[in-house]
């Protein structure tokens, strides 16, 4: 059996299955040579109730003496079975039947016995289903005819008799003693293996296309099963019929089928295994991957392992499977393959042959979908790591991804889960890839990578950015290890720990791959041994306690903390503070005064105010000389300190230059941050209860609430300038920067800084006023393609709804809230954010919330 | 090289943090200039503390209550600079800018002022004794002149001699002094740190100045002297500690020299035991070293304000005075309690940094603070 196709070379009569699957082999030969070639086949025989195909008609011309023996016997014995209640007279009808299916003690001739299941078979099944009824059961005493008319189901032809099962099953109606025995019969049936006789039946029908109506009959029958007797028996389903164990069960099946193949293979037979591709791709379909890879796959792995045989029948069986099917097999079998060397010996060159199966594995699992875990990305892109045909194939697939990766447009569009999912697979190809390969595309990839980290940096999600840093860090080491080492300032976390441990497994030395077409299990062992290389390097601790006195027994603390005293630099004075912040060259001094100068402006507030708009100046532009610790907190707590003594004019000093235009990136943020952290201080009564007092003579506790709308009434009136800035010149750059542009970042906290303003001034009088200005701030820019700035819409959008008062939102808000409830429920649906799709529910939920208490109110 | 292969797991990790306090003495009410042990070793199971402050009175701590048991006005109002018990008796000695010396009886429950001293000099110079167990013992103070040093022999106040350097060596004030008495032979012997900072040896009897070596380019403020090892160590208003020794032939010599963070050097303290001394620095932290190799052990910042003075108790506890009129208290490195097996110590050491809390309550009752 030189040829490694298994397709026809011998025809083989299709009786030949039917006592099990070693009998063809005798067979078939025999009966071959009998010279009838021309009757194989074009008869159905057993046409089931939907193939309308007249038995009679291809056989009349040619009528030979056994043929018309057998037809007679059999209008007799069919006559016979329908119309007499002679007990016995049925039985030794039945009996005599019997000898046509083989297997008695006097069997007929082989050609009588063929043209009984080739014509006569399906006719007499379906009389004997007619005659079923609890009295004809009962004409013998004992059940003596129930086994004998079961046996004609369960030895007979399986395909026929399942045909015939199935379709008196569904052809009765409601719950009768017929059906409930027929389904007791074909459980029967299932038990004893039968299906994969069924199975089997197709493997023979080489020649011809063998009747495609019959065999897409069979297979929507095979698998349609568990639904075609959910439907019928409803509760009264039998546990072997349902999904769960039924898929199991034609796994099994399906195995024992493959190895009466390898068998007959072995044995010089040729057979066709499409019939049980079909099998196998119509149940992953049907959603059944889990159940009947989860028999096949370990099964299939250990018979594929060392065995040539059974690894072509595997990949044919995977080959023949439909397009249509393709993609549910294949996702089945990555999911249950536990690694890319069983991956590999499963399918073999599969992409190389299949269009479909190349799409399936290098376009739609990398870049249309993203719900698969990471095993499973690295058990495919290992196994195209694996073979020097396929290797091509990840490269190209690593210039794609890389690509999309970088790309602006997806950056923005896609899901923050799939951007994760697609930078695990660069990594995962970075790692598969040699040195040499990654070499040859080097400018391509670059190429891409540096676009790719570009706009990632320039994304306002930290998330984005962060991927950005870890993957361009990793694959610029790998794309161009001689260059530069690429290395940004991120923090640990288990996004970044998983990541890198990715790449941490290196590929194998740069050595030619091994010898061609890759007999799998020797290449199989590669990535093993370069994972237990890269994780298997010892910790060096022994050198770790050298440097300690070892013949002492005096263990030193921790003296990290002595460092060199400034205190006795440190102003005194918040106006030598100033004095030292703008002009001292002495930089110890410069920093003593940046520690000193929050706890200078707390401790004596009415000195702050006199210097308070000088003294938010000089700190806003302070820019880091020397490496102070804690210099952005310094700085910022200070500012916050000014701000809180003096509201008014320090506020409005802020804003007024939040969009002046020569300040940095980070200072305007600054502003934002200050300006929330000092609403917060303030908005909290009873907290520095100094600067309540000195702000005005009036009642020292709600000082702070009075006092705090008046700066508000500041920021809010440069909002609503902005808010008509904005409508009026939306599509022309502002003067000052280019908020609605470049600066997104900028504008993304803007909305936040203005959202939790707005939050903590609830309780005040100019609460209603700001919340109309901030709607109408929010409802011009709630289409902003920037996912951040979209957030900080929302998350505007619900703290107008908590801060307002229910009365005002409605009497002065109405159309605003009007306008935004779609809006929100279409976010909440559509965006591609995670983060704007639960914020934009959240306001839904607010919104509700504020129908369901306004209706008391308004009784009809 | 058998301790490297195998160094005790809490060697290999990271230095434990600095260790808190014991607990604080507050209530001083001014900056605390002079500290003192008194008792704790013979008989007495608790030892108090003595404390001299700025505002001119002494304080007695007990540290079992942590309270102040009794305070001492005899000053006039001016600072205490320096309390020292006699060993017969229950009699302090204690020196006050109001330029006296004073010596109280404190047995049973009295304080009084039995006598006192006149003391002739403005400067800080912190006298010392030298007092076996006889009746007669001996005190070296401040003299009259700039650059003397007054020996008296007590109780009777009769002067024994001045000590003053020759005509050429102008070493300035006196700044510090310590008397001893070397196991070998009987004579007294005088340690004195000076302005121009050098250490002289004097021989008292003698009169003269056996050896004397230049040890810091500022004033020495406060020294201490092994005399076991005779090795000495002394801190000043610059940036370094320097360790001399002194030879069979009486000759000092600088051994080392040790860098700090931050200057000066207000007092040096060596345990009792030897194995640790403690510095009271301006930096407003007590640095603690190993006193055989001088490795810095702990910086120990409690403190807001400059540390004037610290003190050892004979069971190894460590007090610390300083200018934010708080005196804080701190157990490091327990001293074992049999040198024999210095292994002891290692263990201890050892477990303490790892559970700090728990031990320091063991030692505290091991040493009888707590009933």
């Amino acid at each position: 059996m030189g040829s490694s196709c298994p397709e026809v070379s011998q025809p083989r009569p299709r009786t030949a299955c039917r006592t099990g699957p070693r009998r063809p082999c005798r067979i078939s030969g025999g009966i071959a040579a009998a010279g009838r070639p021309g009757a194989r086949g074009e008869t159905p025989g057993p046409s089931g109730g939907s193939v309308a195909v007249s038995p009679e008609s291809p056989m009349d011309s040619r009528m030979d003496p056994a043929v018309s023996a057998v037809r007679l016997t059999v209008r007799e014995a069919v006559h016979t079975l329908s119309s007499s209640e002679d007990g016995d007279r049925i039985l030794s009808t039945l009996g005599s039947l019997k000898r046509y299916l083989g297997g008695a003690e006097n069997p007929a001739l082989p050609g009588e016995q063929e043209e009984f299941a080739r014509m006569h078979f399906s006719a007499l099944l379906r009389c004997l289903v007619g005659r079923l009824s609890p009295a004809w059961l009962e004409l013998l005493p004992g059940g003596q005819l129930e086994a004998p008319w079961a046996s004609f189901f369960l030895e007979g032809p399986a395909d026929q008799a399942f045909l015939v099962l199935m379709e008196s099953i569904e052809g009765m109606a409601g719950p009768s003693f017929r059906l409930m025995k027929m389904v007791q019969l074909l459980a029967q049936f299932l038990g004893a293996g039968r299906v994969a006789a069924v199975m089997e039946s197709q493997c023979w029908q080489l020649a011809e296309p063998a009747f495609p109506l019959l065999q897409e009959t069979l297979l929507a029958k095979l698998v349609g099963l568990p639904d075609h007797l959910g439907n019928r028996l409803q509760r009264e389903n039998l546990a072997a019929f349902l999904p769960q164990n039924y898929f199991p069960l034609l796994g099994e099946e399906l195995l024992r089928v493959l190895q009466a193949v390898v068998d007959s293979l072995r044995g010089g037979w040729d057979c066709s295994i499409s019939f049980l591709s079909q099998v196998l791709g119509k149940a992953c379909v049907h959603g059944r991957q889990k159940e009947i890879l989860g028999v096949l796959v370990p099964q299939l792995m250990a018979l594929t392992q060392g065995n040539c045989l059974w690894q072509r029948v595997c990949w044919r069986l995977v080959e023949c499977v439909p397009d249509r099917a393709m993609e549910a097999l294949l996702t089945g079998l990555v999911e249950a393959a536990s690694g890319p060397e069983v991956l590999s010996r499963l399918l073999g060159n599969l992409v190389m042959k299949s269009k479909k199966a190349r799409f399936v594995m290098t376009r739609k699992i990398l870049f249309l979908q993203y719900r698969y875990s990471t095993p499973m990305l690295q058990s495919l892109l290992g196994y195209l790591a694996m073979d020097s045909q396929r290797r091509p194939l990840l490269v190209q697939a690593l210039k794609e991804l890389l690509e999309t990766w970088g790309s602006s447009s997806a950056i923005r569009h896609a899901p923050l889960p799939q951007q994760r999912y697609v930078s695990k697979a660069v990594l995962i190809c970075l790692a598969n890839l040699r040195e040499a390969e990654l070499r040859d595309s080097r400018d391509e990839l670059l190429a891409s990578l540096m676009a790719g980290v570009k706009s990632r940096l320039d994304s306002s999600l930290p998330a984005v950015r962060r991927l950005g840093m870890i993957v361009a860090e990793v694959a610029s080491a790998r794309i161009h290890p001689e260059g530069p080492p690429l290395r940004f300032q991120y923090e640990d976390d288990e996004l970044s720990r998983e990541l890198l441990a990715l790449v941490a497994a290196q590929p194998v030395a740069d050595s030619p791959s091994e010898a061609s077409p890759a007999v799998a299990p020797v290449a199989a062992e590669a990535p093993d041994r370069g994972s237990t290389e890269g994780g298997g390097i010892p910790a060096q601790a022994e050198g770790a306690g050298s440097d300690l006195d070892s013949d002492d027994d005096l263990v030193p603390y921790d003296m990290s903390g002595d460092q060199e005293l400034k205190s006795s630099k440190a102003p005194a004075y918040l106006r030598d503070c100033v004095e030292a912040l703008t002009s001292s060259e002495d930089w110890e001094r410069w920093e003593a005064a940046l520690q000193a100068v929050e706890g200078l402006i707390v401790r004596s507030p009415a000195a702050t105010r006199e210097v308070s708009v000088e003294l938010a100046k000089v700190l806003l532009h302070l820019e880091e000389k020397t490496s102070v610790v804690g210099f952005e907190v310094l700085r910022q707590r200070a500012l916050v300190a000014v701000v809180v003594t003096d509201p008014a004019p320090v506020a409005e000093y802020l804003t007024s230059q939040f969009y002046a235009i020569n300040f940095s990136l980070r200072q305007r943020m600054d502003i934002l941050d200050v300006l929330t952290l000092a609403a917060q201080e303030l908005s909290r009564p009873g907290r520095l209860p100094k600067a309540a007092q000195v702000g005005s003579p009036s009642p020292a506790s709600p000082s702070s609430s009075t006092e705090a709308p008046a700066w508000r009434v500041v920021v809010e009136e440069r909002i609503r300038n902005k808010t008509r800035r904005f409508s009026q010149h939306f599509d022309r750059p502002l003067v000052t920067f280019d908020l609605l542009g470049e600066d997104q970042l900028v504008l993304g906290r803007l909305a936040h800084t203005l959202g939790a303003m707005m939050y903590l001034a609830v309780n005040t009088t100019v609460a209603v006023p700001m919340g109309k200005a901030l709607l109408e701030f929010v409802w011009t820019l709630r289409f902003h393609g920037d996912a951040y700035v979209r957030q900080g819409l929302l998350s505007a959008v619900s703290a107008v709804l908590l801060s307002v008062p229910t009365a005002r939102l409605l009497t002065d808000l109405p159309d605003e809230l009007l306008e935004a409830g779609p809006w929100l429920a279409d976010v909440a649906e559509q965006d591609s954010d995670e983060d704007c799709r639960v914020l934009a529910v959240k306001a839904l939920l607010l919104l509700e919330k504020l129908k369901d208490t306004l209706l008391p109110l308004t009784p009809p | 090289m058998e301790k490297m292969t195998a160094p005790p797991p809490n060697m290999a990790a990271s230095p434990l943090p600095p260790p808190d306090p014991c607990f604080v003495l507050r209530g001083a009410q001014s900056a605390v200039h002079a500290l003192h042990f008194f008792g704790g070793a013979q008989g007495q199971v608790h030892p108090l503390l003595l404390s001299g402050s700025l505002s001119g009175l002494v304080h007695i701590w007990s540290l079992q209550t942590r309270r102040a048991v009794a305070t001492l006005d005899g000053h006039g109002g001016q600072c205490v600079t320096w309390l020292q018990t006699l060993p017969q008796g229950r009699q302090l000695l204690s020196q006050g800018r109001d330029l006296k010396l004073c010596l109280w009886d404190l047995a049973e429950g009295r304080n009084t002022v039995v006598d006192s001293v006149p003391l002739e000099s403005m400067g800080f110079c912190r006298s010392s004794i030298l007092a076996g167990g006889q009746e007669r013992w001996m005190l070296a103070m401040p003299g009259r002149g700039n650059d003397e040093v007054q020996i008296l022999e007590m109780p009777s106040k009769t002067s024994v001699c001045t000590l003053k350097p020759e005509a050429d060596a102008k070493p300035g004030m006196p700044m510090c002094l310590e008397l001893w008495q070397a196991d070998s032979s009987p004579r007294p012997l005088l340690l004195a740190g000076y302005e121009d900072g050098s250490v002289a040896l004097w021989d008292v009897s003698e009169r003269k100045v056996c050896s004397r070596v230049a040890c810091h380019t500022e004033p020495v403020m406060g020294f201490d002297f092994d005399s076991q090892k005779a090795r000495g160590v002394s801190g000043s208003a610059e940036k370094a500690l320097a360790v001399w020794s002194l030879d069979e032939q009486q000759a000092l010599q600088m051994c080392r020299t040790h860098e700090l963070t931050n200057p000066g050097i207000a007092d040096v303290k060596i345990r009792p035991d030897r194995k640790i001394l403690a510095t009271a620095g301006w930096d407003h932290r007590v640095r603690v070293f190993h006193w055989r190799t001088m490795k810095p052990l702990a910086v120990l910042s409690f403190h807001s304000a400059t540390i004037h003075c610290v003190a050892f108790a004979t069971d190894g506890l460590l007090a610390a005075g300083s200018g934010d009129q708080r005196i804080s208290i701190w157990s490091l490195y327990p001293i074992s309690t049999d040198s024999s097996t210095p292994l002891l110590g290692h263990t201890e050491g050892g477990e303490l940094p790892e559970v700090p809390g728990p031990w320091s309550l063991h030692f505290l009752h091991k040493a009888g603070f707590l009933s």
